[in-house]
């Protein structure tokens, strides 16, 4: 049984332009000790599909309108809040994309990183501390004992993104939800918390969810990936078979438009016009109107939107009529 | 003569450190770096945080002074000139950054951006409304946007529309020398493509010699004609954008390439 399974998640923003259906009936599970991907274009809806299973998600004006989220048995979303708050940083991990706005300046890292262990295990706050300097010499951290008494501001980006990754492990979650982890930093940083991840994740036997927008980095980490557009997965499959076999014109349009997979030169793939405004209702595949393949083909653009089917063992894809062949 | 001279260009900030700040630290973050860079080249400036990339572009772009060193634009030692002719020459060298949210007014419209851009180098643009309004359609047709929306506020438009705003803003005095730091690493991946087409189309149509600076190789190899790697304050590689792929000799442009994600099928 999967560790974590999401069935028909619908996450509506109900605001003055009309309703926004920025995650539209999205099903997914997660395996204990796998990294599952989620990527998509900003604003297709990644970081919503995440925040909706914490309750992260301002409401009003976001509402979760349907679907289900089991962990351990119980349906997250229907969680008190209280309940939830035994859940939240404590067997869900999470770390965002921007280290310098994700600590708080005014606080110690001590203080920053014994909380979730005062809060959640009721430790000593000596006992909380000595736990902190291990975690932190976990991740890196050189000489961690003098540094963890240093302020956010005394770190550089790469060893804050170090201390947030401490402090989302510490309390040893089932799932850590990485959300764009490596996007504000240099590639050679971003490498060294890659594998920092990898590390550790394979050291405590965490899940990740891993959200980008960068298919290298995907490819890198994931075992298992979803893409994302529009609110919806338009195709889910293992990571070397979405490389090597992609089936939805969405996915193939984003692996082309790689700079670094074009020759030197030639003019760059782009992907043309812009992804649809969510408010309005979609009739036929979301992609439609920006792919190479549908043109004029009646059947890319009506008879309601194309479900997921399976094309292959384990190879989802969302059946377009038009230019999906199953 | 080269076009862009960099000669021995070096930059040291003290920094005091200990109680009462007694002791002084120098760092040297521009140390003795020399480049010839040809009109209509685009030079790629690659290297970790902290190398020193950003200081250089400053150096270059005359917004802060050399400790020593001087940088000799079209045979004219730029330290030499006066401050207010310094000022003239500034429409000659723009930059384009990396965070388009951020580098955009949020309270001008379009038109006002643009407007006071074209004007740095015709103020009298400015009396004729019509005409400004023809000169920023051009701008803004140049760089892909669509003129209709020349009324609308920077919030209004997606991150790479935004970035196109700024290019548009940059190309404005009509400059001799772009530099663009970090110019498409706040972008998604397939918005990235469309602004390095942009950049390389409108290096070509109007001979701008450009400076690009990325911390990511894979998409300097893409735009460059020459990298140049810089570590702790020095210039250690300096080649062909793709003899840098196929043959690094330095440890710093091993390890740059080393650390780019591979897609792998």
């Amino acid at each position: 049984m999967p560790l974590l399974e999401v069935e028909d998640l619908k996450t509506y923003f109900h605001t003055r332009e009309g309703v926004v259906r920025a995650v539209d009936g999205v099903s997914f599970d997660v395996d204990a000790g796998e990294t599952v991907g989620i990527v998509g274009e900003s604003g297709s809806g990644k970081s919503v599909t995440c925040y909706s299973l914490l309750k992260l998600i301002p409401q009003p004006p976001g509402k979760i309108e349907g679907g289900r989220a089991m962990f351990d048995g119980k349906d997250l979303l229907a969680l008190s809040e209280s309940r939830m708050r035994a859940i939240r940083g404590k067997r869900i991990g999470l770390i965002f994309q921007d280290p310098m706005t994700s600590l708080n300046p005014y606080l110690k890292i001590s203080t920053q990183l014994i909380e979730p262990l005062l809060l959640h295990e009721s430790l000593s706050k000596s006992e909380a501390l000595d736990r902190a300097i291990k975690e932190l010499d976990a991740v890196g951290i050189p000489e961690p004992e003098k540094r963890i008494h240093s302020y956010p501001h005394e770190f550089s980006g790469g060893m804050r993104q170090r201390v947030m990754i401490a402090m989302a492990l510490i309390t040893r979650p089932e799932i850590l939800i990485a959300d764009e982890p490596t996007t504000a930093l240099d590639v050679t940083i971003q490498r060294q918390v890659l594998d920092l991840i990898k590390t550790r994740q394979d050291e405590l036997g965490t899940a990740v969810i891993f959200i980008t927008h960068d298919l290298a980095v995907v490819s890198e980490v994931c075992d298992r990936v979803n893409v994302m557009y529009a609110g919806r997965f338009v195709e889910r499959a293992p990571v070397a078979d979405l490389f090597s076999a992609p089936r939805h014109p969405y996915t193939r349009a984003l692996q082309r438009s790689i700079p670094a997979m074009q020759e030197k030169g030639e003019q760059l793939y782009t992907i043309p016009g812009l992804p649809p405004n969510l408010a309005q209702p979609i009739d036929g595949c979301s992609f439609a109107p920006r792919c190479e393949f549908s043109g004029d083909n009646e059947s890319c653009h009506s008879g309601g939107q194309p479900q997921l089917v399976e094309a292959s063992p384990e190879h989802w894809v969302q059946h377009c009529r038009g230019c999906v062949e199953v | 003569m080269a076009y862009l001279e960099l000669q021995d260009l070096t930059k040291h900030f003290t920094k005091r450190a200990g109680l009462f700040g007694g002791e002084r630290q120098i760092v040297k973050a521009v140390d003795g770096v020399s480049l010839d860079i040809e009109k209509g080249e685009i030079l790629g400036l690659v290297g970790e945080s902290g190398c020193g990339k950003s200081t250089l572009s400053r150096l270059i772009m005359q917004l802060i002074t050399p400790t020593a060193g001087s940088v000799v634009l079209e045979g004219e030692r730029l330290a030499d000139l006066p401050k207010a002719e310094i000022r003239q020459r500034r429409r000659d060298f723009q930059m384009i950054f990396q965070d388009p949210y951020s580098s955009l007014n949020p309270r001008m419209t379009i038109y006002s951006t643009l407007v006071e851009a074209i004007a740095t180098r015709h103020p009298n643009i400015l009396q004729d409304k019509s005409a400004a309004e023809n000169a920023v359609s051009e701008l803004m047709e140049r760089v892909g946007l669509d003129p209709r929306f020349i009324r609308k506020y920077p919030h209004e438009f997606s991150g790479g529309q935004r970035q196109r705003i700024a290019i548009a803003r940059a190309l404005g005095p009509e400059p001799k020398l772009v530099l663009a730091d970090e110019p498409v690493s706040a972008l998604d991946v397939s918005i990235q493509s469309q602004i390095l087409n942009l950049l390389r189309q409108l290096s070509e149509e109007l001979g701008l010699t450009m400076i690009f600076i990325s911390h990511d190789l894979s998409v300097v190899r893409y735009i460059a004609d020459r990298i140049a790697v810089m570590e702790k304050g020095k210039i250690v590689e300096l080649q062909q954008a793709e003899a840098l792929f196929d043959s690094p000799s330095s440890d710093c442009a091993k390890m740059l390439l080393d650390a780019i994600p591979q897609i792998r099928a």
